[in-house]
């Protein structure tokens, strides 16, 4: 197909194909998924979503939540929050060492960003983990602020919105990672008392704790495409059951198959389809404004095709 | 069944068979051999208490997955009077790694719900190692919830090495069953007592790990992953599990002074396995007590401590 994309690609790089060392510096990225080489402005105006093959790359917790959320006004939940070392935990390294240089190549402090802000004018708590932190592991920052942002939501009557992305529970921080499955499923469970709808979004990879407590606790769960989602790591079950792992395990649309998930949603999509879900769910407590239901409806993206596999 | 020791308890086991040989000796000479059996008696007390107050905390990981340690339904056997098993979760399966019933704690009617591991090898694939799968969580949670309808107060018995990482078990929402049971679990109108017997193996036992106070046996552990998966994972060496047992504070007293256990039930010297009789003594006095302490809250009053508790799990920098 000729398409923007094949318009700007430098004649070099489309008949040579894609080859690693033909990449120049700096403006194009290569798509992981179909060696497609990628025009990076493109690519991230298309919200690192590949615009041949639709392979959905991984990124971070505030470009995330920069693409979610209303411009304008937005509040960090406790962003003042640190981790600490209670155990003093050494492995091959120090966790100290290890958060510090995680601190350094992320600009986080830790692996969860929550923010108040707004989905097309409707007031609500979104959060993101930040996977090149740690994994995006589990530990009692992480908890801490996603309880921050249940409370935020019980407070002021608002959805909550989780972008998961995590290898688990953070090991370095043993036991008081593990109850933080206890922790954010019991403050869920608090939202769910008051009648406040909750929608999980679990990209690639969402595993182990993560998994088995917050992401897996939506009233609505969703999942980007492709993800890979599941309790155990693929490489432990296999060594337990000394099997071929089935076609496309632990995918989304293995999941979606299995019943553990209302849809997969394109990332391109997502505004759209969470605004849709949460106006209906939250309707006692957030409704459109008159001109506001097909004013906000924006119109598809150059590169959107939905759906595509 | 005869006594199977750990390999940092062969003096034990060397002077144990040394006084049985005397014993033996003694009794068909008719020689009196008795000074010198109560000199080794006392000489295997002695050791005996210098091994068991020094044990490293890979040693106590041994100790917590001994082959003769009481399981759950050992402890119910002493625990308990009138037990009633119930199975399975009613959409699948039932899963004999998990067990369940209603049974009586000193008269009063209660639940009872805990990880069952086999003993023998047969019984050990029956029992899947102790490893539930989704069924298992289901049905835990099948009892827990008719439990609030009944209003009996839930014991649970922690020992497992972990959720089963089988195929099946993801297909069927191994997360999803886990995460269900942390969160009603959190919101259950009546005492939830859990005590960590033997193995306290991450996700798999937290999923009946959530209530008002949390026991430990002494030589029990509990932890975010094995040690021998975390070597693997954070040393690259599974041979570095000694290493990591030691790092994750799994044992009782570490747990214990971190907060994160309230009690630590003392085991007879040599552990459980030797003396189950009163090993379960220990823990149901230790369990009446704390159960009479919860039911006077108000279930309400009840359910908000265990919120607060939850919320409390963490150090963090502010
Ligand atoms: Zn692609």
């Amino acid at each position: 197909m000729t398409n923007w994309f094949q318009r700007l690609m430098p004649s070099r790089i489309r008949t040579e194909g894609g080859n690693k060392h033909n990449v120049p510096e700096g403006l194009w990225d290569k798509c992981p998924a179909c060696q497609q080489v990628l025009y990076r402005p493109e690519l991230e105006r298309g919200l690192h979503v590949c615009p041949k093959c639709g392979h959905h790359m991984r990124i971070s917790a505030r470009t995330r939540l920069n693409a979610f959320l209303d411009e304008g006004e937005r509040e960090e939940i406790a962003a003042d929050i640190a981790p600490a070392d209670p155990l003093k935990f050494r492995d091959s390294k120090k966790y100290k060492d290890r958060l510090s240089q995680a601190q350094k190549a992320t600009g986080e402090k830790d692996a969860l960003v929550v923010m108040q802000g707004s989905l097309k004018q409707m007031p609500l708590v979104a959060a993101a983990f930040e996977f090149r932190f740690m994994g995006g592991s589990m530990g009692a920052v992480v908890g801490a602020r996603f309880v921050a942002g249940v409370e935020r939501c019980l407070e002021q009557q608002l959805p909550l919105v989780c972008f998961s992305t995590s290898g688990g529970a953070r090991m370095q921080e043993s036991l008081f990672s593990l109850m933080q499955m206890a922790k954010t499923s019991a403050a869920l469970g608090r939202m769910r008392k008051a009648g406040l709808p909750f929608i999980s979004v679990m990209t690639d990879p969402t595993m182990g704790g993560v998994s088995a407590s917050l992401a897996m606790l939506g009233d609505i769960n969703l999942a980007e495409p492709k993800a890979l989602i599941g309790f155990a790591g693929p490489r432990v079950i296999e060594q337990t059951v000394r099997e071929t792992l089935p076609e496309g395990f632990q995918r989304s649309e293995f999941l979606l198959e299995h019943g553990a998930l209302d849809q997969i949603v394109d990332r391109r999509e997502m505004r759209d389809r969470i605004h849709n879900l949460l106006s209906l769910l939250h309707h006692r407590h957030w409704q459109p404004g008159p001109a506001q239901t097909e004013a906000t409806m924006e119109a598809p993206r150059e590169s959107g095709e939905a759906g595509q596999d | 069944m005869s006594q199977q020791f750990l390999e940092f308890e062969q003096p034990i086991a060397e002077l144990e068979a040394k006084i049985r040989e005397l014993q033996y000796v003694s009794s068909d000479n008719a020689m009196d051999l008795e000074d010198e059996i109560r000199r080794l008696q006392e000489k295997l007390q002695n050791k005996a208490r210098q091994i068991y107050e020094n044990l490293t905390p890979w040693q106590v990981v041994q100790l917590a997955r001994h082959p003769q340690r009481p399981y759950t339904l050992d402890y119910i056997q002493h625990l308990f009077t009138d037990f009633e098993e119930l199975h399975g979760d009613r959409n699948f399966a039932d899963d004999k790694a998990m067990v369940g019933g209603v049974a009586r704690l000193d008269g009063q009617p209660v639940m009872v719900i805990g990880h069952q591991k086999g003993r023998d090898t047969k019984e050990k694939i029956r029992r899947n190692f102790g490893m539930p799968r989704p069924e298992g969580y289901r049905k835990a949670l099948r009892l827990m919830s008719m439990a609030e309808r009944f209003h009996m107060p839930i014991l649970t018995f922690i020992d497992t090495p972990g959720a089963y990482p089988g195929i099946g078990a993801e297909e069927r929402g191994q997360s999803e069953a886990i995460a269900k049971n942390l969160q009603v679990m959190s919101g259950l109108k009546v005492p939830i007592l859990c005590t960590v017997i033997g193995e306290g193996g991450s996700g798999g036992a937290l999923a009946i790990g959530v209530g008002d106070v949390t026991l430990m046996m002494q030589y029990s552990t509990y932890s975010v992953i094995s040690p021998e998966g975390c070597a693997s994972i954070l040393w690259k060496s599974a041979e570095k599990a000694p290493d990591a047992a030691e790092t994750l504070a799994i044992t009782s007293d570490r747990l214990s002074q971190l907060g994160l256990v309230d009690e630590v039930i003392p085991e007879p010297l040599g552990g459980a396995h030797r003396a189950p009789e009163t090993a379960a003594q220990s823990l149901k006095q230790a369990l009446c007590r704390h159960l009479h302490r919860l039911q006077e809250h108000a279930p309400e009053a009840l359910v908000e401590q265990r919120y607060q508790r939850l919320l409390n799990y963490g150090v963090v920098k502010h």
